[in-house]
């Protein structure tokens, strides 16, 4: 066994341990954190199909910054587990159903047939120093430009309609809002004056005791 | 050297076996100095703050208080590990592991010197900030996992500020890919030759002031510490966490400030390039100084600047610091892309050539 093989095994196994994983342990930030490690141990796999800069992006936006959020999200829900489980008899048939209908749908579209070395030929092994990032980058900005844009404009779509509807300015009766605009301008001038006056001399006490001594 | 290390294990071992032993015996060959710096950082950190603040700072054990950081190694490691009664074990355990793993592991790809690097990988800065950005991991399972509403408040502050403060970096990185043409760390050093008006300093001089910026928002330290806050919410994430588990959060927060300052020296210093490259006798005068010396010259003065900042700056209020990330530093680097783009264009400099 060669020592790709060896990793390339291991990265495998975690990934489909971590995978199962996921859908069956109770605890939903364990979920998370088991996919978390589903998609580092996938962009393992893809770094190792010589796809590094895919394997990179998708630690890179997946991992440190999608999960992160969902992460943010499953620790502040006070998830009542018993609650959802109410009912699993009642729904399991349907369950069955759509996930048999689901899993058939699967099976035919990447099903065994469709893989195997004589359908996909034989995988190119490219020399060491192929780019794997301009590889991708030439085409994404020359033959696929339109469509790359458009993506583009459509996760801006995304980000405004997100922006809009979580932003509500409520009036300033109810909560008060910090302008950090003028508060960075702050002079020292604006926050205190000095004032020229008279100095005044404090009487001196006389104390017996230091006299004496 | 390791590949006949490598070749004179495979002789009498499995040849995966011996692959692995000569990667186990690189990472300690890098991680090992490393962690060296991080002992003798924590000493030069009092020692430099003590003077800024008109005091001496460690000088009882060993001569100048050199050994400091040693017996402060045995008092972290001799402490009780209290685990609290709510925590979640498991996960209490493993957020320090993952708060130091990727700051560990992202030494692979950085080289020293000309062809002293564990791993010359093609997408050697994508890399850094993919792993980077697992860092984040450790301060939120650590809040998570303590039950307790002052880790779990520090935690969320943390986690908020890395993610805004990433895309700033993620821009000034792209920048400097922009100008090197690669994202290979030798070729981007390689890129800078011929002296200090060759360095990438110029031409991206607010992308170098932005990463700074960013790297301290990245690694939580002063005057973005506010993860820490003890003025607000008593010592954040790992207020629950004692002994050596709490060693090693502070282990990860070094060696990220040692691998952010790195980082700024290879992109926007020149790396291991000497500064009077082209200056007739200045040239020849410093011709002994060795590659790494020259990195680690830069690196420590950038160091430097990380104690000085933190001896200098009050925190951050929260507010006011994701509208520096936000709003200020993210702006300038998507301009600055464009600047960088127009200047690729009109092959301006001695940069673009």
């Amino acid at each position: 066994m060669t020592f790709e093989l060896f990793i390339f095994y291991l990265l495998t196994a975690v990934a489909t341990v971590s995978g199962l994983m996921m859908i069956t342990i109770k605890n939903p930030v364990k979920a998370a954190l088991w996919l978390i490690l589903a998609f580092i141990a996938t962009a393992g796999v893809w770094i190792m199909a010589q796809a590094e800069f895919l394997g990179l992006v998708l630690i890179l936006v997946y991992v440190g910054a999608l999960m992160v959020l969902f992460l943010f999200v499953v620790m502040m829900l006070d998830v009542n587990i018993s609650v959802l489980k109410e009912g699993f008899t009642q729904y399991l048939p349907l369950g069955v159903m759509a996930s048999i209908a689901i899993f058939s749908m699967m099976y035919l579209v990447v099903g065994p047939e469709h893989f195997g070395i004589d359908v996909t030929g034989e995988p190119v092994s490219n020399s060491e120093n192929y780019n794997n990032t301009k590889s991708i980058a030439i085409p994404l900005y020359t033959t696929h430009a339109y469509a790359f844009v458009l993506a583009a404009v459509l996760l801006l779509l995304g980000i405004v309609a997100a922006i809009s509807l979580t932003l509500r300015r409520r009036p300033t009766t109810e909560v008060l809002y910090q302008n950090i605009d003028k508060q960075v301008k702050t002079l020292a001038t604006d926050r205190f004056r000095l004032v020229k006056m008279a100095s005044v001399v404090e009487k001196a006490i006389p104390s017996k005791k230091e006299d004496e001594k | 050297m390791f590949e006949t290390l490598q070749a004179f294990l495979s002789s009498f071992l499995f040849e995966w076996l011996a692959i692995l032993v000569t990667l186990v015996i690189q990472a300690v060959a890098v991680v090992l100095p490393i962690m060296l710096v991080v002992a003798w950082l924590t000493y030069a950190e009092r020692k430099v703050i003590g003077y800024m603040q008109v005091r001496m700072g460690p000088n009882r054990v060993g001569y100048f208080g050199l050994l400091q950081p040693i017996a402060d190694a045995i008092k972290l490691m001799n402490k009780e590990v209290i685990f609290p009664d709510q925590a979640n074990k498991f996960l209490f355990i493993i957020a320090p592991v993952l708060a130091i793993a990727p700051a560990v592991a992202a030494w692979a790809v950085i080289p020293f010197a000309e062809g002293m690097v564990v791993s010359d990988i093609n997408a050697g800065v994508l890399y850094i900030l993919a792993v980077s950005s697992i860092l984040v991991y450790g301060v939120i399972i650590a809040g998570w996992a303590s039950n307790s509403k002052y880790a779990f408040l520090g935690a969320m502050r943390g986690a908020a500020q890395k993610i805004s403060y990433e895309i700033a970096m993620g821009f000034a990185l792209v920048t400097v890919l922009m100008i090197a043409g690669s994202m290979n760390l030798t070729d981007i050093v390689n890129g800078q030759q011929g002296g200090m008006l060759n360095w990438y300093l110029l031409p991206l001089l607010p992308m170098f002031f932005v990463y700074f910026i960013s790297g301290l928002a990245e690694t939580n330290r002063t005057p973005f510490d506010v993860v820490e806050g003890e003025a607000e919410i008593v010592a954040g994430f790992h207020v629950d966490y004692s002994g050596m588990t709490f060693g090693v959060f502070m282990l990860a927060e070094y060696a990220m400030m040692i691998l952010i300052s790195f980082m700024t020296s290879i992109m926007f210093l020149g790396g291991w390039l000497s500064p009077f490259e082209g200056i007739p006798y200045l040239e020849a005068a410093f011709s002994w100084v060795p590659q790494l010396g020259w990195l680690a010259f830069k690196v420590s003065f950038l160091l430097f600047v990380f104690l000085w900042l933190r001896a200098t700056f009050p925190r951050y209020r929260y507010d006011q610091l994701m509208r520096l990330g936000w709003k200020v530093l993210i702006p300038v680097t998507i301009l600055w892309v464009f600047v960088v783009g127009i200047m690729k264009y009109f092959d301006f400099g001695p940069w673009f050539n």
